[in-house]
């Protein structure tokens, strides 16, 4: 290896460095930091979701017509649509369909924005593609810190969400919680924010199942956000197999047309 | 058959000499240096995406309805309810960020090899223009899905206009063609998308080709290959364009398909950065979020935005600063003044200066991915600065220090003597 080659390696390495540290810094980035964070600071709860798991897709949609479906409308989501995660339209039909009289339809609701508005103070959010907005942890969690506070119109407040217009809808299952921020100081003697939860009355469900219902009601969500999601990575695979034999053959083609390139 | 198709061919170019004429100038006989390196595959990437930006843009077209009353929920149709609707979205999403990424790196080719270097000012003027062009067609795209982002995203920009002294109001108003970002606005900002400026694209590509292959390509050395031909009037150092750089950038346009297509099916959202969060909430005219932040490929001229102070409480030096960060790039051509082209031959200073244009545009563009208090702030020594705020500011003038010290620099650093030939 002659004086030569040896500078422009040299070179070579220090701009593949050049471009390389700064993207696999914006990779590990983007791996690492989620843009939604809570606004209030509160830790988010990891959401131990399952897009496969069927069951709780299921689950999840049974709560959501149970609950959410009266004032939130996720008005882009088609009832046929939850052919995808294992029911029949027969099913869907005979479980599931308040709003509309058709599986076919969209899950619209009676309540016009007007009377939202009147109501709660803000109208509810269409929750079609709430997940995406949102993040799963940020529902997760969102749905689990509801307490007492007889200082908003509704009585209810949020840890992640504080002073949200929207009551506990879950709180029959979930009962009643209060909660005091207190400012304390930590062992090295800096500020923190320590939550103090307390039981006020027993919901339906104990802690565990209130947790899996939440759990659960956030698969749908994500779900919804994105129906095609699942079918999308399985086509991916497929796609990037293709290319891969695809970028072989190229690749030898290159190589026989270039032989006689000196 | 071969002898009816070869004659039909003859049929065909005894009428329209023309096809076979143009086919031998810039594919089978145009000689383009033989050590192009990895740098080169981003110029026919570039088109590349072009093409896949215009197919995925037709067939969006044909399900997306530019209402404001109906954008978001056609986006979402067009997600759920058209068949393989959703890979046409996230493959025209997709291939924005793309399109700027190979761009940039098409760009940053440019400066590693002095190719906008006489004879080819042209060529980086009108690649200059194309740059233009994509963010005008990045900036009115991004209002279409009708989301939080698109609709504050798109009234912070045409607000920039509003500080142009005297006129700003007025002219912003007639941007809009509203008092605010509205139906009216998303109509026109739609027309300017689908067809003004992918046609004013088009043509800057084909004037940036036809400029190219006038004067020829330049090459990882700099070495002007024209200068040495064979017997036959062929450069030494130049192999045909087809089937050599045809074959060359398939493989090359295979391995971005792979990258692509793994963003696109398993990241579309590539964490926030393509799609942003925001943007799957409706628009809200009466409802500001709470930090607005442009995708990623404008975020370094949006950092250099915030970090200009307002003078006499008016925003337009940062409008103005940003605007130049820009218009800057048509001067690099009478900027640099060293005699070689390639970073191969040249000294230490614009390797140096070149180091820093790079990590200080990389920097600017993260800070302006985050809000200016990210860093927290300075202590009282240095009056509470925020600390994002002043590295930014510290960016930007390096920035500029980059183009403004160019003639001083490239004119005194030592260069290495240039070979008559390419280097393999």
């Amino acid at each position: 290896m002659n004086a030569v080659t040896l500078r422009s390696l040299s070179v070579k390495k220090l701009l593949v460095a050049l471009v390389a540290a700064p993207l696999l810094a914006f990779t590990l980035l983007v791996l690492s930091t989620d843009a939604r964070a809570s606004e209030a600071g509160y830790r988010l709860d990891p959401a131990p979701i399952d897009p496969n798991d069927l069951v709780s897709l299921q689950s999840g949609v049974r709560t959501f017509v149970n609950y959410c479906l009266n004032c939130h409308s996720a008005q882009f989501m088609r009832y046929n649509r939850l052919q995808d995660i294992g029911l029949t339209d027969a099913e869907i039909k005979d479980n599931l369909l308040f709003t509309a009289d058709r599986v076919g339809e969209t899950m619209k609701v009676a309540m016009t924005t007007a009377e939202g508005k009147a109501w709660f103070g803000v109208p509810p959010p269409d929750l079609t593609v709430i997940a995406r907005a949102r993040g799963a942890d940020w529902l997760y969690t969102y749905l689990r810190t509801f307490y007492r506070d007889p200082k908003t119109p509704s009585g209810w407040n949020n840890a992640v969400f504080p002073n949200v217009a929207m009551p506990h809808a879950l709180w029959a299952l979930q009962g009643e919680r209060a909660l005091k921020i207190a400012q304390v100081k930590n062992e090295a003697g800096h500020d923190e924010i320590e939550y103090q939860w307390s039981v006020l009355s027993k919901g339906r469900q104990s802690t565990v199942e209130y947790d899996r219902t939440v759990r659960d009601l956030v698969n749908f969500l994500v779900y919804m956000g994105e129906p095609a999601a699942e079918s999308r990575k399985r086509i991916g695979v497929v796609v990037l197999f293709v290319l891969g034999i695809l970028f072989v053959f190229a690749y030898l083609l290159k190589r026989e047309f270039w032989k006689d390139v000196h | 058959m071969s002898t009816k198709l070869m004659a039909l061919w003859a049929w065909f170019d005894a009428r329209m000499p023309s096809v076979a004429q143009e086919y031998k100038k810039h594919l089978s006989e145009y000689y383009a240096p033989k050590n192009f390196n990895f740098w080169y595959y981003f110029g026919s990437l570039a088109m590349f995406v072009l093409v896949i930006q215009i197919i995925s843009g037709i067939w969006l077209t044909m399900s997306y309805k530019p209402d404001a009353a109906l954008a978001f929920g056609s986006v979402e149709y067009i997600m759920r309810d058209v068949p393989g609707g959703w890979i046409i979205r996230y493959i025209h999403s997709t291939g924005a960020s793309a399109f700027f990424l190979v761009v940039y790196l098409h760009m940053f080719r440019a400066m590693l090899y002095g190719s906008y270097k006489t004879p080819r000012e042209l060529i980086w003027i009108f690649g200059v223009l194309i740059y233009f062009c994509l963010m005008g067609e990045a900036f009115f795209g991004y209002l279409l899905p009708w989301g939080q982002m698109s609709y504050w995203g798109a009234q912070v920009i045409v607000n920039l206009f509003g500080t142009v002294p005297f006129i700003g109001p007025d002219l912003a108003v007639w941007i809009r063609g509203d008092y605010v970002v509205s139906d009216a606005t998303l109509n026109r900002f739609f027309a300017l998308h689908v067809i003004a400026l992918p046609l004013a694209l088009l043509g800057l590509v084909v004037v940036h080709l036809l400029a190219l292959h006038d004067v020829g390509s330049n090459n990882p050395d700099g070495v002007e290959i024209k200068k040495l031909k064979d017997a036959n009037g062929k450069p030494l150092d130049g192999i045909p364009f087809h089937p050599y750089y045809t074959v060359k950038d398939i493989v090359g346009a295979v391995f971005f398909l792979a990258v692509f297509c793994t963003i696109l099916f398993f990241a579309p959202e590539m964490g926030g950065y393509f799609l942003e969060y925001n943007n799957f909430v409706p628009a809200d005219p009466l409802v500001t979020p709470a930090h607005i932040a442009p995708v990623w490929y404008f975020t370094p001229y949006y950092s250099i935005l915030r970090a200009v102070p307002p003078l006499f409480y008016s925003q337009f030096p940062g409008v103005l600063a940003m605007g130049l960060a820009v218009v800057v790039l048509f001067f690099l051509p009478w900027l640099d003044r060293s005699p070689v082209k390639s970073i191969r031959y040249r000294g230490p200073y614009y390797k140096i200066a070149l180091g820093v244009f790079v990590v200080t545009f990389l920097v600017l563009g993260y800070l302006g991915t985050v809000p200016t208090n990210a860093w927290g702030q300075f202590g009282p020594w240095l009056g509470e600065a925020e600390r994002a705020t002043v590295v930014a500011r510290i960016g930007t003038v390096l920035y500029f220090l980059f183009f403004i010290l160019m003639p001083w620099y490239t004119a005194r650093d030592s260069v290495k003597p240039v070979p008559e030939r390419v280097t393999s």
